[in-house]
C-alpha cells in the first residue's frame, strides 16, 4: 500500500498564516501532518487552515485538527471544509471548537469572524 | 522519563509478523507502544488464532496462532507490532479470533474454528456502517479498535437526585429518521443532539436511549428488521449506524459527544441494556462471539446442553458465573467511565437474578457487585423486574436499598382506573404515592412509574385500541401482550367522532396528569405528548418506518397536547409536594399538614369501597423557607361529574387552578404559576372522566 500523500502549502495573507491541506488525512498520513502543522504554526496571529484539498478525513484525521486547535489556543478558523467532511465534524462536535470560516480562502469576512 | 518501554520490541516472529507475549490485562485491543496487545479468554478452548483483516477486505490479511506460551490460564495475549510493514494502522486494523475446541453440543462446547469470532470486549465494531447495507458472509461483525482520547473538556454529569428525574424514553433512530424531523443526520446520535432544544424546552431531565450496543438491525426471521435492538452483537460498542460519522469510524467519539452535549444542557443519559441475551439465538442460530469462544461460560445451559430460554429469545446469558459477571460489570464501568453515561435500564432484569442452572438467587452476586461498585456509585439503576420465564419480582427485586424498578403495577393500576375499572381506586392510591406499600423503605424512588413504553401501545394507541393489531408483525397478530388494560373510547381505531376523539383526548390528559402527579420517577415514552399512533400495534419491534418514528408534524397538529404535557413537568419540576424521596407520611406530625391526606366527595373522606371510580389527595410538604407547598389532585373515572368538597388549603393560601382535563384546550393546564384562582374556594366540579389538580397559593392582600 502506498502511503497517503497530503501536501501541506502555507502562505501569509493579511497577517493570517493560511495552511492548505490537500489529499486524504488519516492514520498514516496523520503523523506526519501534525507534526509539518506544529513547525508551520505562527508564534502569535490568526490561523486560517483551508480543507478545500482534503479528501478524506479519519478519526485519527479528526485528532491532528483537534490537537492543532489545542496547541494554537484557539487561534484557527478552518475554510473551505468539503460537505461531507463537515457533516463528520459537525456530528462529532469538533466543528463547534472551530470558527468556520466562508467557503473560500479569498472570502473577505474570513479574518474578521 | 524513558522515551520508550523495554516491551515495546518483539520477541518472536509469527507467520512473519513481529509479535511478543502479551499483556493479560485489560481484556480486549489495546494500542501500546509500537503495537496493539490483543487478550481474549477461554476456559475451554485447546487453540486460538488472531486473525486480522484490512478493514472492508473479505480475506483475512494474516493469522496468528497463539503459542502455548502466550496462554496465561485461560487467557491469550499478544502484542503485535509492525502493522506499518503489513500496511496497516489502529484505524485500517479489523481482527477477530478463531477458538478450536471440543464442538460437543451435549457437553455445552461448540468450538468451530472454521468461524471468525468477535472480541466480546471489541469497543468499536466494524460491518454494520451503513443500516440496512448487506452483511459479510465470512465475517460479519468485526473487532475494531477505538481512540479513547475524547476531549471531554470540563464535562460533569447532571447528578439530579433520583426523586426529581423525568424520563424520556426514546429510540435514537425513531427519534429523527422521519423526514419531518428536519435534521441535518437523520436518525443518527448527531440528529438527536440537533433535536435537543426540543427536548430542554419539554422539560425532561433524563433521556433513556433504547438499546445503542452495536446490533444487527436485519437479524429478524419473521421481517424485514430487528428495529428496537435488544439483540446484542457487541457490547462495549456503539452501534456504528446510529453514527452519522460511522461510516468514518467515529462512532464512539459522536456518541460522546452527544452525551457531553446533553450534560451541557442539564440532561442526564441512560442506556437501556441487553444483558439477558444475546443476537446467537437458540441451538440454529449463529456464531458469532460468546458461543464460539466459551458456549458453557456464556450461557446458561441444560444438563443436556441446550439453552435456557428465560428470556424468550433463544439464549439466556449466564449471569452469575463468575467470568460473565465481572464481563458484565467491566462493560458497564466502560460506559459509565468512558462514555460519561448517568445510568442503565435492564432489559429482562429478573434474568441477572439467577443462578447457572435457572435457580433464582435470593442474593445474586451480579446485582450485588453492580450495587456497590465504586465506578458506577452515582449512576441510576433500572431494573425491568421480571423476565420471559413468568419471573415477576416488582417490588421484589434484589435491590440493596440501590437499584429502581419498572414499576409494571403502576402502569396497569393507572391504565385499569382511566378506563374505568372497578375496585381500582385504593391501588390507585398506593401507586400515586411511590408504591411503598411494595417498596418500602427503598421510597418512591425505587418506583419508575409509566403508563407508556416502547413495548405496548403508544398513549394514543391505549384510548384508541381495545385489541392489539399486530398483523404486520407476520405472526397473525400472535406476538406482543393481550393484556393491555386499553379502551378504545367507542370505536376501534380511527374515527371521525367528535364525542369519541374529545374523550381520548382526555382520557390521554387524564393519565398523564397522574404520571406527572404522582411520587416516584416518571417515565415518558417519546411521542406520546404530540399523539403518536402505532395504528394499533403493541409490538413494533420489527418496524423501521413511518409506524416506529417519530412524525414530528404531529407536534403540530397536536399543539395542545403538546401544551399540556409541558405545563405539566414544569408543574411537576415546580412542586416538591410530588417529588418525595421518601414515603409521603399519611398523618398529622406536630401539627403540620398530613404529607399525603385522602378526599372524596367530602373533604377528608375517601371512598376506598370497590364500586368507588373518584380519588383526591392532598399532597404537601415543607418547603426551604417554611411555608407549604401544597397540592390537590383529584381524578374521576365515572361517566358523570361530582362537585367535591375541598380540604382547606394551608393558612395563608387559596386554591387555584393548574389543571382540569375536562376543560378545553387551552384551560386543560395552565402555564405554572399562572394559576387562576378558584372563584369558590369551599367546592369545586369535576367533570365525568376528569382529573383536576390545585396549587395552593399565597393569598394576596387584596383576597
Amino acid at each position: 500500500m502506498t502511503e497517503p500523500v497530503v501536501l501541506v502549502d502555507t502562505s501569509v495573507r493579511d497577517g493570517t498564516t493560511v495552511i492548505g491541506l490537500t489529499g486524504e488525512l488519516d492514520g498514516r498520513s496523520g503523523p506526519g501532518v501534525q507534526r509539518r502543522l506544529m513547525e508551520l504554526l505562527p508564534e502569535d496571529g490568526r490561523v486560517l487552515l483551508d480543507m478545500s484539498g482534503v479528501t478524506y478525513l479519519s478519526s485519527a484525521g479528526l485528532r491532528v485538527l483537534l490537537l492543532l486547535h489545542r496547541a494554537a489556543d484557539g487561534r484557527v478558523a478552518l475554510t473551505g471544509v468539503p460537505p461531507e467532511i463537515e457533516t463528520v465534524m459537525a456530528a462529532t462536535g469538533l466543528l463547534d471548537l472551530f470558527r468556520v470560516a466562508g467557503s473560500s480562502v479569498t472570502d473577505s469576512s474570513v479574518a474578521d469572524r | 522519563m524513558l522515551e520508550t518501554r523495554v516491551d515495546a520490541y518483539p520477541t518472536h516472529r509469527i507467520g512473519g509478523v513481529p509479535v511478543r507475549a502479551g499483556r493479560t490485562l485489560p481484556f480486549g485491543a489495546t494500542p501500546v507502544p509500537g503495537g496493539v496487545n490483543f487478550s481474549v479468554y477461554s476456559n475451554n478452548a485447546t487453540a486460538m488464532t488472531l486473525v486480522l483483516f484490512r478493514r472492508g477486505e473479505a480475506a483475512p490479511l494474516v493469522e496468528l496462532p497463539f503459542p502455548p506460551s502466550f496462554r496465561r490460564g485461560g487467557v491469550y495475549a499478544m502484542t503485535v507490532f509492525g502493522l506499518d510493514d503489513l500496511g496497516l494502522d489502529v484505524e485500517t486494523l479489523e481482527y477477530g479470533y478463531r477458538a478450536d475446541g471440543p464442538s460437543r453440543p451435549q457437553d455445552g462446547h461448540r468450538f468451530d474454528p472454521g468461524t471468525i469470532l468477535l472480541d466480546p470486549y471489541a469497543k468499536l465494531v466494524g460491518g454494520r456502517e451503513v443500516w440496512d447495507a448487506p452483511r459479510d458472509a465470512v465475517y460479519p461483525y468485526r473487532g475494531r479498535i477505538a481512540l479513547d482520547d475524547f476531549d471531554w473538556e470540563d464535562d460533569r454529569p447532571p447528578g439530579i437526585r433520583p426523586e426529581d428525574l423525568i424520563v424520556y424514553e426514546l429510540h435514537v433512530r425513531g427519534f429523527t429518521r422521519h423526514p419531518s424531523s428536519g435534521v441535518r443526520a437523520p436518525g443518527t446520535f448527531a440528529g438527536l443532539v440537533e433535536r435537543l432544544p426540543y427536548l430542554v424546552d419539554l422539560g425532561v431531565n433524563c433521556v433513556e436511549l433504547m438499546p445503542v450496543f452495536e446490533f444487527d438491525e436485519l437479524d429478524n426471521p419473521r421481517g424485514p428488521h430487528n428495529y428496537w435492538g435488544y439483540n446484542t452483537v457487541g457490547f462495549f460498542a456503539p452501534k456504528a449506524s446510529y453514527a452519522a460519522s460511522g461510516p468514518y469510524g467515529m462512532q464512539v467519539d459522536e456518541m460522546k459527544n452527544l452525551v457531553k452535549q446533553f450534560h451541557r444542557a442539564g440532561i442526564e443519559v441512560v442506556l437501556d441494556v441487553v444483558f439477558n441475551h444475546t443476537a446467537e439465538g437458540n441451538e440454529r442460530g449463529p456464531s458469532i462471539s460468546f458461543r464460539g469462544l466459551d458456549n458453557s461460560t456464556y450461557y446458561m445451559l441444560t444438563p443436556d446442553g441446550h439453552y435456557y430460554n428465560f428470556s424468550g429469545t433463544g439464549n439466556t446469558v449466564n449471569c452469575n458465573h463468575p467470568v460473565v459477571r465481572e464481563f458484565v460489570l467491566d462493560c458497564l464501568r466502560h460506559w459509565a467511565a468512558e462514555f460519561h453515561v448517568d445510568g442503565f435500564r435492564f432489559d429482562l432484569a429478573a434474568v441477572l437474578g439467577r443462578a447457572p442452572d435457572g435457580t433464582v438467587l435470593a442474593n445474586p452476586p451480579l446485582l450485588e457487585s453492580l450495587a456497590h461498585d465504586p465506578v458506577l456509585r452515582d449512576c441510576k439503576l433500572i431494573a425491568e423486574a421480571w423476565d420471559a420465564a413468568g419471573l415477576y419480582q416488582v417490588g421484589s427485586f434484589p435491590s440493596y436499598c440501590r437499584w429502581s424498578e419498572w414499576n409494571g403495577r403502576y402502569r396497569d393500576a393507572v391504565r385499569r382506573f382511566v378506563k374505568g375499572d372497578l375496585g381500582t381506586v385504593g391501588e390507585l392510591a398506593a401507586r400515586m404515592t411511590g408504591s411503598t406499600d411494595i417498596y418500602g423503605p427503598r421510597g418512591p424512588v425505587a418506583s419508575v412509574n409509566f403508563v407508556t413504553s416502547h413495548d405496548g401501545f403508544t398513549l394514543r394507541d391505549l384510548v384508541s385500541y381495545n385489541r392489539k393489531h399486530n398483523e404486520l408483525n407476520g405472526e397473525e397478530n400472535r406476538d406482543g401482550d393481550s393484556a393491555n388494560h386499553s379502551w378504545n373510547c367507542g370505536h376501534e381505531g380511527p374515527t371521525d367522532d367528535p364525542d369519541v376523539l374529545a374523550l381520548r383526548a382526555r382520557q390521554v390528559r387524564n393519565a398523564l396528569l397522574l404520571l406527572l402527579t404522582s411520587h416516584g420517577i416518571p417515565m415518558l415514552l417519546a411521542g406520546d405528548e404530540m399523539g403518536r399512533t402505532q395504528q394499533g400495534n403493541n409490538n413494533a419491534y420489527c418496524h423501521d418506518g413511518p409506524l416506529s418514528w417519530i412524525d414530528w408534524d404531529l407536534a403540530r397538529e397536536h399543539r395542545d397536547l403538546h401544551r399540556f404535557v409541558r405545563n405539566a413537568i414544569a408543574f411537576r419540576r415546580a412542586h416538591p409536594a410530588l417529588r418525595r424521596g421518601e414515603g409521603a407520611l399519611g398523618h398529622s406530625v406536630d401539627g403540620r399538614l398530613p404529607e399525603v391526606s385522602w378526599h372524596g366527595v367530602h373533604a377528608w373522606t375517601p371512598d376506598w369501597s370497590p364500586h368507588s371510580r373518584l380519588v383526591a389527595a392532598m399532597f404537601s410538604t415543607m418547603r426551604d423557607d417554611g411555608g407549604y407547598d401544597c397540592v390537590y389532585v383529584a381524578a374521576n373515572s365515572y361517566w358523570e361529574g361530582h362537585v367535591l368538597e375541598l380540604p382547606a388549603p394551608p393558612e395563608g393560601t387559596v386554591w387555584h387552578l393548574f389543571a382540569d382535563t375536562a376543560a378545553a384546550p387551552p384551560h386543560d393546564a395552565h402555564e405554572p404559576g399562572r394559576e387562576p384562582r378558584l372563584a369558590d374556594q369551599v367546592r369545586v366540579s369535576i367533570g365525568p372522566r376528569a382529573t383536576l389538580v390545585l396549587v395552593a397559593r399565597e393569598r394576596l392582600p387584596e383576597e
